[in-house]
């Protein structure tokens, strides 16, 4: 009698394999791609490949746009997912839609239209230049720009879903303490939806990291100043598939090893 | 301090409209079933819920026109909504803040106001460490911390198990009386009520069916669901001298009445038998059980008839008379112990 | 570029590039269904062309399907560098038709091909926005400092051209970016952010008035040599042969001189 009821123990325990089967398969379909990279590596010329200074070159400048579009996003990018998950305004449905823009445009459209405002004659630029003397295309601020275009929605959308799944009762409980709305979302909402705006964050930095189509648009390409590395891979691949996957494996590492150092500081928090 | 105010909230299929007074010191509760609307009105003075119409006079200064960051009040909610993110005492020392106090200055404010319901030795805790008793307690200090001058409590105590609850509701009581402003609580829950209110203020279905001192109220309800909660068996009727007439039955009183009465007596004084029993003329009447269940100690038997009943007996008379449901028996209740009051 | 590469060194990176770009031009879906289409008698010849040749031989293609009732002609444009890999790495081509030698020399390196014939040559221009806003008008100008210019990478053809031009012209032009291929580095001519870049001929010519091509005399010593081979390896073998003859027909050479490249 008790072993059967340990054996029914047992049988409930496993997971079943609708779920498991699919899983493993959806696992292996992410990382089996990496694994190539690392079993096909040219491991005996590594060490010269990596010592090349554009390496270097490529990845300071792919971190350092990144972590930029990123702060851009999250100044811009949280008011921005407040506005749409608190404050009714007509068309606020349109407005969520529009957010959502960068995600489905193909990221050299999305250059493209950078471009067309942004650009020397673009709607934005033509002022920018002739007010202040700024020009973004062919400048490292303008691999930020495209960056943050094509990510600030991850951000965005990450942090708005926080922010309704959040219990607004307490933001209720801080303005009866005689807190004003900013002290509010400074002090009580913000903290709350912490998880979700660290969260949002780290796929607007990896998204930022991997940015290809619109930097090139809207950017270009120059060593040191726009090549960022997945443009380097790119070119590399045009005449030497080695360098690429080295700088490849170049950035997964490094973005794997700063994904893993958050998430074990952030997002495994309860 | 003195609380004068006028709520209404209209909504598409409910209306509140009460009128509320409340004095310097003293503590009202609005008492009444699930979906009455005193909740509606504790947000309303609180200004979480605009007023359709209507005015909050605190002290001779209308609130209902400030914003409710901006009213002198400090609310503590039903699940108390302690700030996960802070400790408890800076859960405490957010309002003091809020009101332009340093931090130094608020969180020392806020440590005298731990002390003082006893848990300055949890002042570095999170909320998810406390316990029920102890979360309320960091709530009522948070809320009194910013000094209102208008205190509101909605279910202070229902999210607490028994044991607890029985502890903290003397405690509260205690800190309430300690409380110079006015207070206004929300309850369902009439022990809470009783304990610690001055007067009741009883609402059904948006508007105020009774109110008085609790006592008052407890012994001469005026509606069933006030009734059921003071546990009395309450019929309205015609009353010509010492008889009230509640439909086809005639019930006998100690008390002589004119005109519109409530006749009100408590279960545990009604005598079941299984045939018609001889002797004294007494309020007797035919009843068939509708159903039994256990209440406290003994049992309760509802009673249908010519009026709905209940009948408290010891589970001993339950066996000795064999009740079952849909067993028809007879009722009586001594004249003595029914209670008539004008309606 | 004259190297040989395994296939597995190719497949991974090109996978990888399509994955990063989000825009890389993948090889048609019809063209695998080609051994099944031809043993039910409809015929298909896959062409693989260099980007420069998107017009030209949209055009040839009809007067092949024309010529020869019931084929069809698919074809695969874009950058000669990457459509090599995807045909070492076993991409089914009948017809490969690159814009240097050096990558048709890939594909050659890694399989039997029948030998490569130089159908075309195309020249650089200069090409600048229709205003000309900095006033370009011989290659010195792109010298100036003050002279935006985009060039194509080193790595793919029209970049290589670009540096020997310049080279052979002894001028030394910091451009403000190196773009992936030419039709990007005219799209920066076009949207007026750069004033001017060096493209061929016929990117000019296609962009029909939206920029001004300057033709520049140091051009001639960086004429690029485009060949074309058919892959007998190929399905549709003869009829690959068939449309490498037609390209190399008079009337062939008429539409590519149309389209603004030079007889061989």
């Amino acid at each position: 009698m008790g072993a059967v009821t340990e054996q029914n123990r047992t049988a409930s325990a496993r997971p079943p394999w609708m779920l498991v089967v699919p899983a493993l398969a959806g696992l292996a379909f992410l990382v089996l791609p990496l694994a190539g990279l690392l079993v096909r590596a040219p491991w005996s010329t590594l060490p010269e490949r990596l010592a090349e200074p554009y390496v270097l070159e490529a990845l300071r400048l792919s971190l350092v746009t990144a972590t930029v579009a990123t702060a851009m996003s999250l100044l811009l990018g949280v008011p921005l997912a407040w506005l749409l998950a608190r404050v009714e305004f007509p068309g606020r449905r349109l407005v969520r839609a529009l957010v959502t823009v960068p995600l489905v445009l193909p990221p050299v459209v999305g250059g493209v239209a950078l471009l067309l405002v942004l650009g020397r004659r673009g709607l934005v630029g033509q002022w920018l230049e002739s007010a202040f003397g700024i020009t973004l295309p062919f400048t490292t601020a303008g691999v930020i720009v495209a960056e943050a275009f094509v990510a600030m929605p991850f951000l965005v959308i990450s942090v708005e879903g926080a922010l309704r799944a959040a219990d607004r009762r307490y933001e209720e409980a801080a303005a009866t303490l005689g807190a004003s709305r900013w002290t509010v979302f400074r002090r009580v909402t913000l903290p709350m939806v912490m998880p979700g705006v660290v969260a949002g964050a780290v796929l607007c930095w990896a998204r930022a990291l991997g940015e290809f189509g619109a930097t090139i648009t809207f950017a270009g390409n120059f060593p040191g100043t726009t090549r960022t590395m997945p443009l380097a891979v790119y070119l590399a691949l045009e005449t030497e598939p080695e360098a690429a996957i080295v700088l490849s494996l170049v950035l997964l590492t490094v973005s794997m090893i700063i994904l893993a150092g958050l998430r074990d500081r952030w997002v495994s928090a309860p | 301090m003195t609380l004068h105010a006028r709520l209404v909230v209209t909504r598409p299929a409910f209306t509140l409209d009460i009128a509320l007074d409340v004095r310097p010191g003293e503590v009202v509760a609005l008492l009444g079933p699930n979906g009455a609307g005193k909740t509606t009105a504790l947000r309303a003075l609180a200004g979480l819920v605009p007023l359709s119409k209507g005015e909050i006079v605190l002290d001779g200064h209308a609130l209902h026109t400030l914003a409710p960051e901006q009213r002198p009040i400090g609310m503590v909610f039903q699940d108390y909504l302690l700030f996960p993110h802070l400790s408890a005492l800076d859960n405490v020392a957010f309002g003091p803040r809020c009101q332009g106090a340093s931090k130094a200055e608020a969180r020392r404010t806020a440590a005298a106001l731990l002390e003082r319901v006893g848990l300055a030795e949890r002042a570095a805790a999170r909320p998810r460490q406390l316990s029920g008793g102890q979360a309320q307690r960091v709530a009522l200090a948070r809320a009194l911390a910013v000094r209102p001058d208008l205190l509101l409590l909605d279910e202070p105590l229902a999210a607490l198990d028994a044991h607890t609850r029985l502890e903290v509701r003397s405690e509260l009581r205690r800190h309430l009386a300690d409380f110079g402003g006015a207070t206004v609580l929300v309850t369902h829950d009439p022990l809470d009520a009783m304990v610690l209110a001055d007067r009741l203020v009883v609402i059904e279905n948006g508007a105020i069916v009774q109110q008085g001192a609790p006592a008052e109220v407890a012994r001469h309800p005026r509606t069933d669901y006030v009734a059921r909660l003071v546990g009395l068996n309450l019929y309205r009727g015609v009353a010509d001298g010492p008889r009230v007439k509640v439909g086809e039955l005639l019930i006998s009183t100690s008390e002589r009445l004119e005109g519109a009465a409530f006749v009100a007596f408590p279960p545990a004084a009604v005598a079941l038998y299984r045939s018609r029993p001889d002797g004294s003329p007494r309020n007797l009447w035919q009843a068939r059980i509708d159903g039994i269940e256990r209440h406290g100690d003994n049992v309760r038997v509802h009673l249908d008839g010519p009026v709905t009943a209940f009948a408290d007996i010891t589970p001993a008379a339950l066996a000795d008379l064999d009740l079952t449901p849909g067993q028809t028996i007879w009722a009586s209740v001594k004249a003595t112990e029914t209670h008539a009051y004008p309606a | 570029m004259s190297r040989r590469f395994p296939r597995w060194t190719v497949a991974l990176p090109v996978a990888l590039a399509l994955g990063l770009s989000g825009c890389g031009s993948a090889v048609p879906a019809g063209s695998a269904a080609t051994p099944a289409g031809a043993a039910k008698g409809a015929k298909e010849v896959t062409v693989f062309a260099a980007a420069s040749l998107t017009g030209a031989f949209t055009a040839l293609g009809k007067h092949f399907e024309a010529a020869h009732p019931g084929t069809s002609v698919k074809f695969n444009f874009g950058s000669s560098a990457t459509l090599a890999q995807q045909i070492a790495q076993g991409a089914p081509a009948d017809v490969f038709a690159a814009a240097s030698p050096a990558t048709m020399k890939t594909v050659t390196d890694a399989s039997p091909a029948t030998s490569p014939k130089t159908f075309v040559r195309n020249k650089l221009q200069i090409a600048v926005p229709s205003d000309n806003p900095a006033k370009v008008d011989e290659l010195k100008d792109l010298a100036d400092p003050k002279v935006k210019v985009a060039l194509c990478a080193e790595q793919v053809p029209c970049g290589a051209a670009a540096v020997k031009a310049l080279d052979a012209a002894g001028l030394e032009v910091k451009p403000v970016t190196l773009e992936q291929d030419v039709k990007a580095t005219l799209t920066k001519v076009e949207l007026g952010e750069v004033d001017a870049a060096l493209v061929y001929r016929t990117d000019v010519i296609a962009a029909a008035g939206k920029v001004q091509g300057i033709a520049f005399p140091e051009a001639d010593k960086a004429i690029n040599d485009y060949p074309i081979a058919a892959l007998p390896k190929a399905p549709a073998g003869e009829l690959a042969e068939q449309f490498v003859g037609l390209v190399l027909s008079p009337q062939g050479k008429d539409v590519l001189t149309k389209a603004g490249f030079e007889a061989p």
